[in-house]
């Protein structure tokens, strides 16, 4: 059994932000509820207030507005891996969705909640972060745009204040030479927690030479993290298998491992040299 | 913590129940007697609880009662009797897809919500579309096997009503 809460259904946004506003330290949003519930159930989440905020028609959605593609918080992971536009523009995306948990659990959990519940590992943050994302916090004093970059604080923590709800998540359109890849290692196929995932997206000139790079790592630091010194290393640089060891190497400096139950410190910054190296040969030359 | 009423379809046949807010949806279907729901692992992991949620598939323990106000839910009894089986639960009987049974009910929700999309998959989108669900008696074989057979007989079904 669960433990006890009660209860909010909020019809409209400006509802939900009106609790949010009274009551927000004792609130807790639940959207696909894949994390929260699992946590409320091993005592480690107890909250006093749950708010459903899964159909508010606000939070749902996937457009292209102003040179963005926006995506709703509460669009569920099943979503993003059946959209035309994210296909498009936010491949990298598609491919870190098409890897996460499993589909039963694809069909409830929502990017939103992902991002909040901010797991090191969390599968949508790195490819978002080498997309540049940018997420959007409402409150009923407004809303605020920031860099995804500077969300994340620290295992399960971000910049989110309990007055706020996170509405949407927004990534510049790259340009049509850009090409992203998703890696992820696992200790099985499906169902499972990155030991290791790297997000790259590359672009580059006709001659050859990159002209934007980004790196983002997951489960390699208490955050996602970008490893911008691997992307200066990159930019301006032709796209050769020297270049990209350089760059790989300099990813796996950026990282701040720990050992944990899935594997040690030393072995995920080797992977983590791995993969990026695998996702930039791979981004570079299809 | 006030009981919410909830109101849901199961298998076609409405209910209008009290809930606790904190009770899954996995529980309250157990409580209503549709036992064919298992009970597995209760954190995602296992897909024996698994319904159809308005089509999609999902873990029944990780959906709270009331977040299914107004749905329409359909387990794995709701898809055919043991007199009139659907091809998926015959496919599963004939190919030999079940041993203890315990995870039979879940698979086959996501068997028919892989179909409803696609009724010519690889093995490879078969073992994708199972990923939620273990078996914890055997393996795999045959249930990719069961998938393939049912696919077979939906088609020459769909087929039949073309013509």
């Amino acid at each position: 059994m669960l433990p006890e809460f009660d209860l909010l259904m909020p019809r409209t946004l400006a509802e939900a932000l009106q609790w949010l506003s009274e009551d927000g330290p004792n609130i807790t949003p639940l959207a696909g509820g894949t994390d929260l519930i699992p946590d409320m159930r091993a005592g480690s989440h107890r909250p006093r207030v749950m708010m459903d905020i899964s159909r508010l028609d606000e939070l749902r959605g996937i457009r292209v507005e102003d040179g963005y593609l926006v995506v709703g918080a509460a669009v569920t992971i099943a979503e993003l891996l059946d959209d035309l536009l994210v296909h498009q523009h936010a491949s990298v995306l598609r491919q870190a969705a098409a890897v996460m948990a499993n589909p039963l659990v694809r069909n409830r959990a929502t990017v939103g909640g992902n991002l909040v519940n901010a797991s090191p590992a969390a599968d949508t943050a790195t490819p978002l972060l080498a997309l540049a994302g940018e997420v959007e916090l409402v409150s009923q004093q407004g809303s605020r745009q920031m860099a995804l970059e500077g969300f994340f604080t620290s295992p399960g923590g971000t910049v989110r204040r309990p007055d706020e709800l996170l509405s949407s998540v927004r990534c510049p359109l790259p340009p049509s030479s850009a090409k992203g890849v998703y890696r992820k290692l696992a200790l099985r196929k499906a169902g499972a927690v990155s030991v290791v995932s790297v997000a790259a997206v590359l672009s580059h000139d006709g001659g050859g030479q990159c002209d934007g790079a980004r790196i983002a790592l997951g489960a390699v630091a208490p955050t996602p993290i970008r490893a911008h010194a691997a992307e200066a290393a990159l930019c301006g640089q032709s796209l050769t298998s020297d270049s990209i060891a350089v760059a790989a190497r300099l990813a796996a400096e950026a990282t701040c491992c720990i050992d944990d139950v899935r594997a040690s410190a030393a072995y995920r910054s080797r992977v983590t040299e791995v993969l990026t190296r695998r996702a930039l040969d791979q981004a570079a030359n299809g | 913590m006030e009981a919410k009423v909830v109101s849901f379809t199961v298998n076609g046949r409405g209910h209008v129940v009290a809930l606790a807010p904190n009770l899954t949806l996995l529980r309250a279907l157990r409580d209503l007697g549709y036992t064919d729901i298992k009970n597995g692992c209760e954190k995602g992991d296992c897909g024996a609880c698994a319904v159809l949620l308005d089509g999609k598939a999902v873990n029944s323990c990780l959906v709270l009662a009331w977040q299914a106000e107004g749905a329409q839910i359909v387990t794995d009894a709701g898809l055919g009797t043991m007199d009139v089986p659907h091809p998926i639960q015959e496919a599963f009987a004939d190919s030999g897809a079940v041993q203890c049974g315990y995870c039979t009910p879940g698979m086959i929700i996501s068997a028919k919500a892989l179909l409803d999309r696609n009724l010519d998959p690889t093995d490879e989108e078969i073992c994708e579309a199972m990923a939620g669900n273990l078996c914890r008696c055997t393996g795999y074989t045959q249930v990719v096997e069961a998938v393939h057979m049912a696919a077979q007989k939906m088609q020459e079904a769909s087929d039949d009503t073309r013509r």
